[in-house]
């Protein structure tokens, strides 16, 4: 294209991009259409990738095309395969790809569409795609290393450390949450129970058919138990119709809760191939088809937002969680803008795939942006529903009230007028019993998701689609949940092997025994005390998951701000120091406020004393102040590590500036590349 | 037409790589194997190790 051409192109873009983003912050008592969302996402995302993305590429990590990656010089047909770029892409989102983005953006449209959306946008154009971007190059560069091993080599022992505590932390408290949400869905919930219930036997059914009949079709065991699943779906209705088999299925809170213990312990000691794998495949196959068909629902129904740009709760004082939006907007988002879990990714499979350095800049920068487009899409399924319908559904009882007629008071007292008669008419058009108090997001997502495929894709019973949704939800999120388990249950394994050796040995059934169970019980703790809070658990255990996601982004981008100066690339090192620098203010303040905040809704240690003078304590009060205590002692620690690595790393960046300090990267050799040669001669 | 075909062929090697239906042609390729459940299971066993310790993004 000449260059005149391009350049009005890009000018167009922008000008699109300015006015999408100017309508949707700027309009005010009026309802907007969706589609300026989307806009705004694409013409932020074509321009930080046209522009930003391309000016890391040639300035800060002055990607090498003759340089051969370890999929070339390592290829071993196993772990190290050159792969084809859109190949590499497609499985990098696959992984990266979980419910973090879809259940943040839900739980933040409390504040309104505005700031979760600006948030989703800048955070993922500035930080998000570039920490996965450079962990991804970084890892190239050094055979495909991991983040601990990379943050040992490159900042020092303690980052190392500190990379194992926060990655074994996050892990514990993702799964509880994860665990907290699902049990959120279904409780009470007879359709959706069953539903979820029998993805275990299809599961198990997929692992035996890939073994036994069809060896290696993965794609038509998939297919065949996707099936299987709606089928699931449609007896689910039967079955919540049923007085005998309904009741089995009605679960309370804590039933579910030891019901998913119970599957995690089972998931992690069962062989890979029989549950873990084929569940694995059945959710990534649901994950795919269910984003691609909710894009293309918001584009064809093209939904007017509903939710105000901003609420009254900007205040901090949200019925879903209370703080203000800074900075529990960013902690409540982690995932659609900036997310240490990817890191992870980054410098795990992906890397080994990699064909040609500069494929880093579409795969690392360009799959999040992909991943961050699932963000605004589940903030845009939360705010098509009326404001009054999304408070009622994701407020917990402890704050507006258990009886219905009372939840729809307190919630239309705060301007958002709806009744118990509407909601008891949509908690029948999608075939619950009732719809208040369903905290977590995950319900809500399922109503907003249900509105736009019946309205958009036909088929206008309410009652399948939103049990698709739950289903999706809920599978997605149990395959995080028994992944996790088993990935904890070796990380523990690896530590506890330095003590006693027989430990380590991840085939010897005591010690799988002994680390699921200790996995279980650490992420099975947290969830107990979600299940038992009044406050619907959320509240304080996603803050928690955000804090401990972002310390992870911190050690990432720590380790990536240590390189860029080690290469002498001191006048970029902005661009990961700025996002660092925010992400460090804003665990910081969460951190902070979350122990030591005045207000018993926000302070743990204020409300463990609310609690402890109470004249007329609530039932299990000793246990209630036990749980804020221990909350508060893990966002100590979370922050004393975050405080630890960034000294080391600060120290380190000072010794590099002033000439003290060996520069020396860890990178392996300069080899050239054979695919570079082939493609020039 | 051969563009569409170009898209349709990226589209399922995705899907194959994703699926591990790919790590599984390249395994019979290294170990010189056909397809079978004797075969499938070493696959299997292999992957265990790689596929337990793999974890899935929030």
């Amino acid at each position: 294209m000449p260059k005149p051409l391009r350049v009005i192109l890009w000018l167009s873009i922008a000008c699109l991009g300015a006015a999408a983003l100017a309508t949707i912050a700027l309009h005010r008592g009026e309802q907007i259409n969706a589609l300026w969302l989307v806009v705004a996402a694409f013409c932020s995302y074509a321009l930080g990738y046209r522009f930003y993305s391309k000016f890391i590429a040639a300035k800060v990590l002055a990607l090498d095309a003759q340089r051969a990656t370890p999929a070339e010089r390592l290829e071993d047909g196993r772990d190290f395969v050159p792969t084809n770029k859109w190949v590499v892409f497609g499985h990098h989102f696959a992984a990266i790809a979980g419910p973090g983005p879809l259940v943040g953006p839900v739980l933040a449209a409390q504040f309104g569409y505005l700031p979760g959306t600006l948030w989703i946008l800048a955070g993922a154009v500035l930080g998000g795609c570039v920490q996965d971007f450079v962990i991804l190059l970084f890892s190239v560069r050094r055979d495909g290393k991991s983040l601990t091993e990379m943050a040992r080599e490159e900042v020092g022992r303690v980052g190392g450390v500190v990379a194992y505590v926060a990655i074994l932390s996050i892990i514990v408290i993702l799964l509880a949450v994860c665990a907290l949400v699902v049990v959120n869905a279904l409780k009470a919930s007879p359709w959706g129970a069953f539903t979820i219930a029998m993805t275990i036997p299809i599961a198990l059914l997929m692992g035996l058919y890939l073994r036994r009949l069809r060896p290696g079709k993965v794609l038509e065991t998939s297919l065949l138990g996707f099936i299987l699943v709606l089928l699931a779906i449609w007896g689910g209705q039967w079955v919540s119709q049923s007085p005998l088999v309904g009741g089995w299925f009605t679960l309370t809170a804590t039933t579910l809760a030891l019901v998913i213990m119970v599957y995690g312990f089972a998931a992690s000691a069962l062989p890979v191939w029989l549950l873990l794998a084929p569940r694995d495949y059945l959710s990534t196959f649901v994950k795919l088809g269910t984003i691609a068909l909710l894009a293309v629902g918001i584009v064809a129904l093209r939904p007017t937002l509903h939710m105000p740009p901003l609420t009254r709760f900007v205040d901090g004082t949200g019925p879903i969680f209370a703080g203000k939006i800074f900075p529990f907007a960013f902690i409540t988002i982690a995932c659609g803008a900036i997310s240490g879990f990817h890191a992870l990714i980054s410098s795990g499979t992906t890397p080994k795939l990699i064909r040609r350095e500069r494929e880093t800049r579409m795969v690392g920068y360009g799959a999040m942006m992909a991943e961050s487009m699932v963000a605004i899409m589940a903030m845009i399924a939360a705010c098509v529903l009326q404001p009054g319908t999304y408070f009622a559904i994701n407020s917990p009882a402890g704050i507006v009230g258990a009886a219905p007629e009372a939840a729809a008071a307190t919630i239309s007292g705060w301007g958002f007028p709806v009744t118990a008669v509407e909601m008891h008419a949509l908690a029948q058009s999608v075939g619950e019993q009732t719809l208040f108090n369903r905290t977590g997001g995950a319900p809500a997502f399922a109503v907003g998701m249900a509105h736009i495929f019946s309205h958009s894709l036909g088929g206008a019973v309410m009652a399948i689609w939103y049990h698709f949704a739950i289903m999706f939800e809920a599978l997605f999120i149990l395959t995080v949940l028994d992944a996790g388990t088993r990935v904890g249950r070796f990380m523990i394994q690896d530590a506890l092997g330095h003590v006693w050796k027989p430990l380590g040995r991840t085939g010897w059934y005591p010690s799988i025994l002994t680390t699921s169970a200790l996995i279980v019980f650490a992420w099975g703790s947290f969830l107990w005390q979600g299940v038992k809070d009044p406050l619907g658990g959320i509240n304080s255990l996603w803050p928690l998951f955000g804090i401990a996601n972002q310390l992870l982004a911190t050690v990432a981008l720590c380790v990536a701000t240590t390189i860029i100066f080690k290469k002498g690339k001191t006048a970029y090192a902005a661009v990961t120091l700025v996002p660092l620098t925010w992400l460090v203010a804003v665990t910081f303040t969460a951190s902070w406020e979350k122990i030591f905040d005045a207000n018993p809704r926000i302070g743990f240690l204020s409300h463990a004393r609310l609690l402890a003078s109470a004249t007329s304590p609530p039932p299990g009060v000793a246990r209630l102040i036990f749980n804020d205590r221990l909350d508060a002692g893990v966002t100590g620690a979370l922050m004393v590590m975050v405080a630890l690595i960034l000294l080391e790393s600060a120290f380190l960046w000072l010794g590099v500036l002033s000439g003290r300090k060996d520069v020396g990267v860890k990178e392996s050799p300069f080899v050239p590349s054979r695919f570079a040669a082939e493609e020039q001669g | 037409m051969t563009r569409m075909k170009q898209i349709f062929a990226v589209l399922v090697a995705i899907l194959r790589e994703i699926f591990d239906e790919s790590a599984y042609a390249r395994f019979l390729a290294t170990h010189h194997l056909r397809s079978d459940r004797s075969s499938y299971a070493a696959f299997l066993r292999e992957q265990a190790g790689i596929k337990a310790r793999r974890p899935r993004c929030c």
